[in-house]
């Protein structure tokens, strides 16, 4: 496992859109950070970044890369070595060169310019969102084997989660008016990692107060530790299923 | 000739300053009481450094007690400290601490009951239940006092300056920490608050009810539950303040509540949750005022009417405006917005193109609080962009015709 991984690591890192992609985030976020006249403004444009951007290179790059690396599956696979191993292995390598990306591309300016804590968080949850990207690529393509269909696929689950949810949320809570729904509400969230991490951050930015009673609950919920670490563990989750999904289908998939 | 006669003067003036006391353990009296009751309107009583626990003083001639080395006055935690019931006193250079705390009949560090030329300068009121309390007084003067209490609820906590059914009242120069409200006027006509420093109370820092023909210039409003509240008031003049960080779920710069014909202008408000919450004013002008950094602009309700709200600049706000309603009878004219993006082809400083300053979020969160979820999603920058380019769900005439270019400079 370890060989693969090494490989597959290194060539994604020598992928040229994977610079480029870490080269735009360090743009971006170095940018943000100077241009801005305070830290709180170059915050915000990075969480735009991550909650766009990083889930939407994440899932169209490695959903491409297993479509073009199929061929080099099929060579693995005729080999003596175990499938979940090869699978393991992609995942391995796509989350580490992505995050890696990540990581040197907003990182540094945000160690540098923001407060610690809070870019310390901000940059777990991006790690997390290319991590939860990057499985729901997996299993997109072990859905389909045509590659159109699987990208696709792919697109249509970054538009659901970083558009279509908030649509589907803002009309349930229109229908559902007249109830008390801010509890329901923070379920609700947790059935979309970007909205989850969202909130995750914006409790941290210092703009709860404007969020009124909402916030209040809010904070209630996701401000003290048990709410923090129910909320990772969501996101660990998001993380984990969807690949744990594809693992046992790649294991009985006829390639 | 003309010299004889000015030094006359300045010799009658000498001689009607009345005898002097002094007070204090190295002095002829040793407690203030003892001072009072041989001293006679006119005269001076000199308070030198030292703690004086002597329960109610009572001043009932017209008489200056000034404190040397600021001497302190002790409450006990029981007892109203000084209470003024004459004209023409004049009290300065104390420290008055520790009042009694009752809830029916107000204990205050200094009250004034029923007076007038009363003038309170240069003390410091410490951990009273009301600092300075003037009821049914004209004309006092209220200068450079430090107020400071540590009020931890409403319910057991005076305020700093406490004013009731009282006229023509000068409040300059306070510094007012801790308290419920900071300074609070209630039936309080033709008074002047200026250049105070009021911070951390725990309500409003300044709080007008059914008071009429007041001004407040250049005072400094900070951390307070609300920074100012004008309630049921009418022809209020308010100017140069600055309003600062009044930050929290339920917190406003200014709060304004069935008010009518008043006048904001020159005001800074950086950081409040909501810099103006207008609910029922009238006729107000709201010029020249700079909005930064806040969660709302200005809120204002459907019940609003003939407001004119024109050449303020915002800046960086959350929301610039939001409402609860979709009719508008207010003017919004040559203010600066800085979300706007129109362009100026004529060069006259005012944009070709009109504003709408009001969001579609801002219009969905005042209906469906709970929206507030999808804060900075990328769905609702999506929603108001589409909004501002087809207005079809914001009020029509929410609408700046003018709005300027470059934000003015204030």
């Amino acid at each position: 496992m370890g060989r693969i991984f090494k490989y597959v690591m290194l060539d994604i890192l020598k992928n040229k859109f994977v610079i480029a992609y870490m080269v735009m985030m360090s743009l971006v976020a170095w940018s943000a950070f100077t241009l801005e006249d305070n830290s709180a403004k170059g915050m915000l444009t990075l969480l735009n970044l991550i909650l766009l951007t990083v889930p939407l290179v994440s899932v169209l790059f490695s959903a491409i890369y297993i479509y073009n690396s199929s061929e080099f599956i099929e060579l693995l696979v005729s080999h003596p070595i175990k499938r979940s191993k090869i699978w393991l292995s992609l995942y391995w390598g796509l989350c580490g060169s992505l995050a890696t990306a990540f990581i040197i591309g907003a990182g540094i300016p945000l160690l540098l310019f923001a407060e610690f804590t809070i870019s310390l968080l901000m940059l777990v949850v991006g790690i997390l969102i290319t991590v939860i990207f990057v499985s729901l690529a997996l299993l997109s393509t072990i859905i389909y084997r045509d590659k159109a269909k699987g990208i696709g696929l792919t697109i249509l689950i970054w538009i659901y989660f970083a558009l279509l949810f908030d649509g589907i949320l803002l009309f349930l809570m229109f229908q559902f008016a007249d109830y008390p729904i801010e509890k329901p509400m923070v379920l609700m969230t947790a059935l979309s990692p970007l909205d989850l991490s969202r909130i995750l951050l914006l409790l941290q930015l210092d703009s709860t107060a404007i969020m009124g009673y909402t916030g209040a609950i809010f904070r209630n919920f996701f401000g003290n530790t048990v709410g923090m670490s129910i909320s990772f563990t969501l996101l660990i989750l998001w993380s984990t299923i969807p690949f744990l999904v594809s693992l046992k289908k790649f294991k009985k998939k006829d390639l | 000739m003309k010299w004889f006669f000015i030094v006359l003067l300045l010799f009658k003036g000498l001689s009607a300053s009345g005898k002097v006391f002094h007070v204090g353990a190295q002095h002829p009296y040793k407690t203030i009481k003892s001072a009072l009751a041989v001293s006679n309107g006119g005269d001076t009583v000199y308070i030198h450094k030292g703690l004086y626990k002597e329960g109610n003083i009572i001043v009932q001639k017209a008489i200056t007690i000034i404190g040397i080395d600021r001497p302190i006055l002790d409450g006990d935690k029981k007892y109203e400290v000084l209470s003024i019931k004459s004209s023409y006193v004049t009290i300065k250079g104390l420290r008055v601490q520790h009042s009694g705390y009752a809830s029916l009949d107000d204990p205050g560090g200094i009250k004034v009951y029923e007076a007038t030329k009363v003038t309170i300068i240069d003390n410091e009121l410490f951990d009273n239940f009301f600092g300075i309390y003037i009821q049914f007084s004209t004309n006092c003067l209220i200068k450079n006092n430090s107020i400071i209490a540590f009020g931890k609820e409403e319910q057991t906590i005076g305020n700093g300056v406490h004013c009731w059914k009282s006229d023509s009242l000068q409040i300059i120069g306070n510094n007012i920490n801790g308290c419920r409200d900071g300074v609070y006027f209630e039936f309080v006509n033709n008074s002047v608050i200026w250049r105070n420093i009021v911070t951390d109370n725990i309500r409003y820092g300044l709080h007008f009810m059914n008071s009429n023909n007041d001004s407040y210039f250049t005072n400094i409003f900070s951390r307070n539950g609300a920074g100012v509240a004008v309630m049921f008031s009418k022809k209020i003049t308010m100017m140069n303040n600055t309003f600062n960080e009044n930050w929290g779920d339920a917190a406003y710069g200014l709060l304004f509540k069935e008010i009518s014909d008043c006048h904001l202008s020159g005001n800074h408000f950086n950081k409040n949750t909501a810099a103006i919450f207008m609910d029922g004013s009238n006729r107000t002008i709201v010029e020249n005022n700079v909005f930064s950094n806040n969660g709302w602009g200005l809120k204002i309700q459907a019940n609003c009417m003939d407001n004119i709200i024109q050449k303020n600049n915002f800046i960086k706000n959350t929301f610039d405006v939001s409402t609860n309603g979709t009719l508008l009878l207010n003017i919004f004219s040559q203010n600066y917005w800085d979300k706007y993006s129109g362009y100026d082809l004529n060069k006259d400083k005012i944009g070709d193109v009109p504003y709408r300053p009001l969001s579609l979020y801002s219009v969905i969160v005042e209906s469906n609080p709970t929206a507030m979820i999808l804060f900075r999603s990328f769905f609702v920058s999506l929603l108001d962009q589409s909004e501002k380019k087809i207005p079809s769900l914001t009020p029509e005439n929410f609408i700046d015709n003018k709005p300027l270019m470059s934000a003015l400079r204030l």
